[in-house]
Protein backbone atom coordinates (compact mmCIF):
# COMPACT_ATOMS: atom_id res chain seq x y z
CA UNK A 1 0.00 0.00 0.00
CA UNK A 2 1.22 3.58 -0.91
CA UNK A 3 0.54 6.64 1.08
CA UNK A 4 1.26 10.00 -0.88
CA UNK A 5 3.67 12.92 0.19
CA UNK A 6 -0.25 14.56 1.94
CA UNK A 7 -0.48 11.72 4.21
CA UNK A 8 3.10 12.44 5.80
CA UNK A 9 2.02 15.87 6.24
CA UNK A 10 -1.25 15.37 8.36
CA UNK A 11 1.07 13.18 11.16
CA UNK A 12 0.97 15.78 13.75
CA UNK A 13 -2.40 17.42 12.61
CA UNK A 14 -4.72 14.92 12.47
CA UNK A 15 -8.34 16.68 11.01
CA UNK A 16 -11.19 14.52 10.12
CA UNK A 17 -10.54 15.34 6.60
CA UNK A 18 -7.37 13.28 7.12
CA UNK A 19 -9.21 10.47 8.83
CA UNK A 20 -11.72 9.58 6.06
CA UNK A 21 -8.67 10.14 3.52
CA UNK A 22 -6.70 7.47 5.32
CA UNK A 23 -9.52 5.14 5.49
CA UNK A 24 -10.57 5.72 1.80
CA UNK A 25 -7.39 3.85 1.12
CA UNK A 26 -8.17 0.69 3.50
CA UNK A 27 -9.44 -2.07 1.56
CA UNK A 28 -11.31 -4.73 3.46
CA UNK A 29 -12.36 -8.21 2.73
CA UNK A 30 -15.39 -9.83 4.45
CA UNK A 31 -15.58 -13.21 5.26
CA UNK A 32 -18.40 -15.32 6.55
CA UNK A 33 -21.23 -17.85 5.19
CA UNK A 34 -23.99 -15.48 6.06
CA UNK A 35 -25.54 -13.20 3.14
CA UNK A 36 -26.76 -11.22 6.34
CA UNK A 37 -23.76 -10.39 7.57
CA UNK A 38 -22.25 -10.36 4.96
CA UNK A 39 -24.53 -6.91 4.49
CA UNK A 40 -24.54 -5.92 8.21
CA UNK A 41 -20.71 -5.59 8.20
CA UNK A 42 -20.23 -4.47 4.66
CA UNK A 43 -22.66 -1.84 5.71
CA UNK A 44 -20.83 -0.55 8.36
CA UNK A 45 -17.38 -0.23 7.58
CA UNK A 46 -18.87 1.34 3.87
CA UNK A 47 -20.00 3.87 6.74
CA UNK A 48 -16.48 4.53 7.74
CA UNK A 49 -15.23 5.33 4.51
CA UNK A 50 -13.81 1.66 3.56
CA UNK A 51 -13.48 -0.55 0.81
CA UNK A 52 -15.29 -3.48 1.21
CA UNK A 53 -15.17 -6.98 -0.55
CA UNK A 54 -16.68 -10.07 0.77
CA UNK A 55 -16.05 -13.53 0.36
CA UNK A 56 -18.14 -16.90 1.40
CA UNK A 57 -15.78 -18.81 3.17
CA UNK A 58 -12.11 -18.75 3.88
CA UNK A 59 -11.24 -21.39 0.58
CA UNK A 60 -12.63 -18.43 -1.62
CA UNK A 61 -10.45 -15.75 0.68
CA UNK A 62 -7.22 -17.80 0.63
CA UNK A 63 -7.81 -18.02 -3.51
CA UNK A 64 -8.27 -14.65 -3.60
CA UNK A 65 -4.39 -14.02 -2.10
CA UNK A 66 -3.73 -16.55 -4.34
CA UNK A 67 -4.69 -14.41 -7.30
CA UNK A 68 -2.49 -11.36 -5.86
CA UNK A 69 -5.80 -9.66 -4.09
CA UNK A 70 -4.38 -7.44 -1.28
CA UNK A 71 -6.35 -6.30 1.56
CA UNK A 72 -5.83 -3.72 4.80
CA UNK A 73 -8.17 -6.00 7.17
CA UNK A 74 -9.56 -9.27 6.75
CA UNK A 75 -12.85 -9.67 8.89
CA UNK A 76 -12.84 -13.54 9.28
CA UNK A 77 -15.51 -16.10 10.63
CA UNK A 78 -15.09 -18.86 12.33
CA UNK A 79 -17.87 -21.00 11.20
CA UNK A 80 -17.84 -21.83 7.55
CA UNK A 81 -18.05 -24.60 5.27
CA UNK A 82 -15.35 -25.68 2.92
CA UNK A 83 -12.74 -24.10 4.99
CA UNK A 84 -13.41 -22.68 8.35
CA UNK A 85 -11.93 -19.45 9.31
CA UNK A 86 -9.08 -21.06 11.55
CA UNK A 87 -7.77 -22.81 8.76
CA UNK A 88 -8.17 -20.25 6.12
CA UNK A 89 -6.32 -18.02 8.71
CA UNK A 90 -3.32 -20.78 8.91
CA UNK A 91 -2.93 -20.86 5.18
CA UNK A 92 -3.03 -17.04 4.94
CA UNK A 93 -0.20 -17.01 7.39
CA UNK A 94 1.62 -19.77 5.78
CA UNK A 95 1.18 -17.39 2.47
CA UNK A 96 2.79 -14.76 4.18
CA UNK A 97 0.03 -12.52 4.51
CA UNK A 98 0.48 -9.86 6.65
CA UNK A 99 -2.42 -7.77 6.84
CA UNK A 100 -4.44 -7.46 10.12
CA UNK A 101 -6.53 -10.74 10.26
CA UNK A 102 -9.79 -10.54 13.10
CA UNK A 103 -11.56 -13.03 13.95
CA UNK A 104 -15.69 -12.48 13.85
CA UNK A 105 -17.28 -14.94 16.17
CA UNK A 106 -20.33 -15.83 18.49
CA UNK A 107 -18.35 -18.53 19.94
CA UNK A 108 -19.07 -18.50 23.13
CA UNK A 109 -15.76 -20.18 25.48
CA UNK A 110 -12.85 -18.30 25.75
CA UNK A 111 -10.41 -21.50 25.02
CA UNK A 112 -12.08 -21.92 21.68
CA UNK A 113 -11.71 -17.88 21.12
CA UNK A 114 -7.93 -18.63 21.95
CA UNK A 115 -7.53 -21.80 19.67
CA UNK A 116 -8.75 -19.22 17.13
CA UNK A 117 -6.58 -16.39 17.86
CA UNK A 118 -3.55 -18.47 17.78
CA UNK A 119 -4.38 -19.86 14.43
CA UNK A 120 -2.75 -15.91 13.45
CA UNK A 121 -5.36 -13.85 14.11
CA UNK A 122 -4.74 -10.04 15.22
CA UNK A 123 -8.01 -9.78 17.38
CA UNK A 124 -10.96 -11.37 18.01
CA UNK A 125 -14.55 -9.92 18.49
CA UNK A 126 -17.91 -10.95 18.73
CA UNK A 127 -20.43 -11.11 16.11
CA UNK A 128 -22.15 -8.87 15.16
CA UNK A 129 -19.71 -6.31 14.93
CA UNK A 130 -20.37 -2.33 16.49
CA UNK A 131 -19.28 0.45 15.93
CA UNK A 132 -16.67 0.82 18.34
CA UNK A 133 -15.05 -2.32 17.23
CA UNK A 134 -14.35 -0.36 13.88
CA UNK A 135 -13.00 2.58 15.30
CA UNK A 136 -10.63 0.50 17.32
CA UNK A 137 -9.76 -1.49 14.36
CA UNK A 138 -9.10 1.30 11.82
CA UNK A 139 -7.15 3.50 14.81
CA UNK A 140 -4.85 0.08 15.00
CA UNK A 141 -4.28 -0.02 11.09
CA UNK A 142 -3.49 4.02 10.43
CA UNK A 143 -1.14 3.80 13.39
CA UNK A 144 0.24 0.65 11.78
CA UNK A 145 0.27 2.74 8.43
CA UNK A 146 1.81 5.44 10.09
CA UNK A 147 4.69 3.59 11.43
CA UNK A 148 5.51 2.42 8.24
CA UNK A 149 6.18 5.87 7.05
CA UNK B 1 -56.07 7.20 10.68
CA UNK B 2 -54.18 11.10 10.24
CA UNK B 3 -50.83 10.85 9.37
CA UNK B 4 -49.48 12.01 13.03
CA UNK B 5 -51.64 8.94 14.08
CA UNK B 6 -50.25 6.61 12.10
CA UNK B 7 -46.76 7.86 13.56
CA UNK B 8 -47.56 8.14 17.20
CA UNK B 9 -49.07 4.59 16.42
CA UNK B 10 -45.50 3.16 15.15
CA UNK B 11 -43.53 5.21 18.21
CA UNK B 12 -45.72 3.42 20.81
CA UNK B 13 -45.78 -0.01 18.78
CA UNK B 14 -41.60 0.23 18.13
CA UNK B 15 -41.94 1.13 22.15
CA UNK B 16 -43.90 -1.62 22.92
CA UNK B 17 -41.27 -4.46 21.05
CA UNK B 18 -38.22 -2.68 22.78
CA UNK B 19 -40.36 -3.36 25.78
CA UNK B 20 -40.95 -6.69 25.51
CA UNK B 21 -38.04 -8.02 24.76
CA UNK B 22 -38.65 -8.88 21.40
CA UNK B 23 -35.96 -5.72 20.17
CA UNK B 24 -32.52 -4.85 21.56
CA UNK B 25 -30.09 -2.35 21.43
CA UNK B 26 -28.93 -4.46 17.97
CA UNK B 27 -32.06 -3.30 16.28
CA UNK B 28 -31.58 0.01 17.24
CA UNK B 29 -27.59 -0.15 15.68
CA UNK B 30 -29.32 -1.27 12.96
CA UNK B 31 -31.86 1.32 12.16
CA UNK B 32 -28.90 4.20 12.58
CA UNK B 33 -26.46 2.24 9.66
CA UNK B 34 -29.96 3.11 7.55
CA UNK B 35 -29.54 6.72 5.05
CA UNK B 36 -30.48 7.99 2.34
CA UNK B 37 -28.31 5.97 0.03
CA UNK B 38 -29.84 2.79 1.53
CA UNK B 39 -33.35 3.44 2.33
CA UNK B 40 -34.24 -0.10 2.50
CA UNK B 41 -31.49 -1.21 4.22
CA UNK B 42 -33.26 -2.35 7.69
CA UNK B 43 -35.95 -4.27 5.85
CA UNK B 44 -32.97 -6.66 3.75
CA UNK B 45 -31.05 -7.17 6.26
CA UNK B 46 -34.13 -8.37 8.00
CA UNK B 47 -35.41 -10.07 4.93
CA UNK B 48 -32.17 -12.23 5.23
CA UNK B 49 -32.80 -12.97 8.69
CA UNK B 50 -35.97 -14.33 7.92
CA UNK B 51 -34.81 -16.48 4.56
CA UNK B 52 -31.99 -17.60 6.91
CA UNK B 53 -33.73 -18.38 9.90
CA UNK B 54 -36.63 -20.63 7.97
CA UNK B 55 -34.06 -22.33 6.28
CA UNK B 56 -31.97 -23.71 9.33
CA UNK B 57 -35.72 -24.07 11.14
CA UNK B 58 -36.29 -26.27 8.27
CA UNK B 59 -33.02 -28.05 8.82
CA UNK B 60 -33.50 -28.61 12.55
CA UNK B 61 -36.76 -29.77 11.96
CA UNK B 62 -35.13 -32.80 9.55
CA UNK B 63 -31.90 -33.62 12.07
CA UNK B 64 -34.08 -34.17 15.19
CA UNK B 65 -36.42 -36.26 13.25
CA UNK B 66 -33.50 -38.43 12.64
CA UNK B 67 -33.14 -41.97 14.42
CA UNK B 68 -29.85 -41.38 15.30
CA UNK B 69 -29.75 -37.41 15.95
CA UNK B 70 -26.38 -36.00 15.06
CA UNK B 71 -26.25 -33.13 17.95
CA UNK B 72 -23.22 -31.74 16.42
CA UNK B 73 -25.51 -30.62 13.33
CA UNK B 74 -28.00 -29.67 15.34
CA UNK B 75 -25.76 -27.31 17.71
CA UNK B 76 -24.55 -26.15 14.46
CA UNK B 77 -27.48 -24.92 13.27
CA UNK B 78 -28.81 -23.70 16.39
CA UNK B 79 -25.38 -21.59 17.18
CA UNK B 80 -25.77 -20.23 13.42
CA UNK B 81 -29.43 -18.94 14.35
CA UNK B 82 -28.35 -17.89 17.22
CA UNK B 83 -25.71 -15.53 15.99
CA UNK B 84 -28.76 -14.24 12.97
CA UNK B 85 -30.73 -13.63 15.87
CA UNK B 86 -28.27 -11.45 17.75
CA UNK B 87 -27.44 -9.61 14.67
CA UNK B 88 -30.49 -8.22 14.27
CA UNK B 89 -31.25 -8.13 18.06
CA UNK B 90 -34.27 -10.73 18.02
CA UNK B 91 -33.73 -10.98 21.80
CA UNK B 92 -36.24 -13.62 22.35
CA UNK B 93 -35.48 -15.75 19.95
CA UNK B 94 -31.81 -15.50 20.58
CA UNK B 95 -32.70 -16.76 24.32
CA UNK B 96 -34.66 -19.73 23.26
CA UNK B 97 -31.38 -20.58 21.17
CA UNK B 98 -28.51 -20.47 24.32
CA UNK B 99 -31.03 -22.76 26.23
CA UNK B 100 -31.40 -25.09 23.14
CA UNK B 101 -27.30 -25.84 22.80
CA UNK B 102 -27.39 -26.85 26.43
CA UNK B 103 -29.76 -29.57 25.54
CA UNK B 104 -27.76 -30.00 22.70
CA UNK B 105 -24.44 -30.45 25.35
CA UNK B 106 -26.51 -32.79 26.84
CA UNK B 107 -27.64 -35.05 24.34
CA UNK B 108 -31.21 -34.37 25.65
CA UNK B 109 -33.66 -34.64 22.48
CA UNK B 110 -36.63 -33.88 24.35
CA UNK B 111 -35.15 -30.83 25.39
CA UNK B 112 -34.28 -29.98 21.89
CA UNK B 113 -37.62 -31.04 20.57
CA UNK B 114 -39.24 -28.82 23.20
CA UNK B 115 -36.53 -25.56 22.35
CA UNK B 116 -37.45 -26.14 18.75
CA UNK B 117 -41.12 -25.29 19.37
CA UNK B 118 -40.38 -22.86 21.41
CA UNK B 119 -38.04 -20.96 18.72
CA UNK B 120 -40.13 -21.55 16.06
CA UNK B 121 -42.84 -19.57 18.24
CA UNK B 122 -40.41 -16.33 19.18
CA UNK B 123 -39.56 -16.37 15.67
CA UNK B 124 -43.26 -16.10 13.78
CA UNK B 125 -43.72 -13.56 17.20
CA UNK B 126 -41.34 -11.65 16.13
CA UNK B 127 -41.53 -11.80 11.98
CA UNK B 128 -44.66 -11.23 12.43
CA UNK B 129 -44.41 -7.78 14.32
CA UNK B 130 -41.60 -6.97 12.18
CA UNK B 131 -43.73 -7.30 9.05
CA UNK B 132 -46.44 -5.07 10.82
CA UNK B 133 -43.90 -2.46 11.90
CA UNK B 134 -42.88 -2.14 8.16
CA UNK B 135 -46.07 -2.17 6.66
CA UNK B 136 -47.10 0.80 9.32
CA UNK B 137 -43.50 2.81 8.29
CA UNK B 138 -44.76 1.91 4.78
CA UNK B 139 -48.05 3.67 5.35
CA UNK B 140 -46.34 6.20 6.59
CA UNK B 141 -44.03 6.80 3.81
CA UNK B 142 -47.13 6.39 1.31
CA UNK B 143 -48.80 9.32 2.87
CA UNK B 144 -45.75 11.59 2.77
CA UNK B 145 -44.30 11.51 6.47
CA UNK B 146 -41.17 10.82 7.71
CA UNK B 147 -40.50 7.96 9.81
CA UNK B 148 -40.17 8.87 13.47
CA UNK B 149 -36.85 7.57 15.71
Amino acid sequence: MVLGKASSSSLSMKSDEDVVNNNNNLRVLVVDDSPMIRKLHDMYLKKFGLEVQVAENGKNAVELFRFGASFDLILMDKEMPVMDGAEATKELRAMGVKSMIVGVTSLDSPYEKQVFMEAGLNYCFNKPLIADNISFLLQELNKNNNDKN
Amino acid sequence: MDLAQLQRQLVDYKTSLYHEDFLDEQFTQLQELQDENNPDFVVEVVSLFFEDSDRLLNELTKALEQQSVDFKSVDAHVHQLKGSSSSIGAQRVQKVCIAFRNYCEEQNVEGCLKCLQQVRHEYSLVKTKLEFMFQLQQQILSAGGSIPM
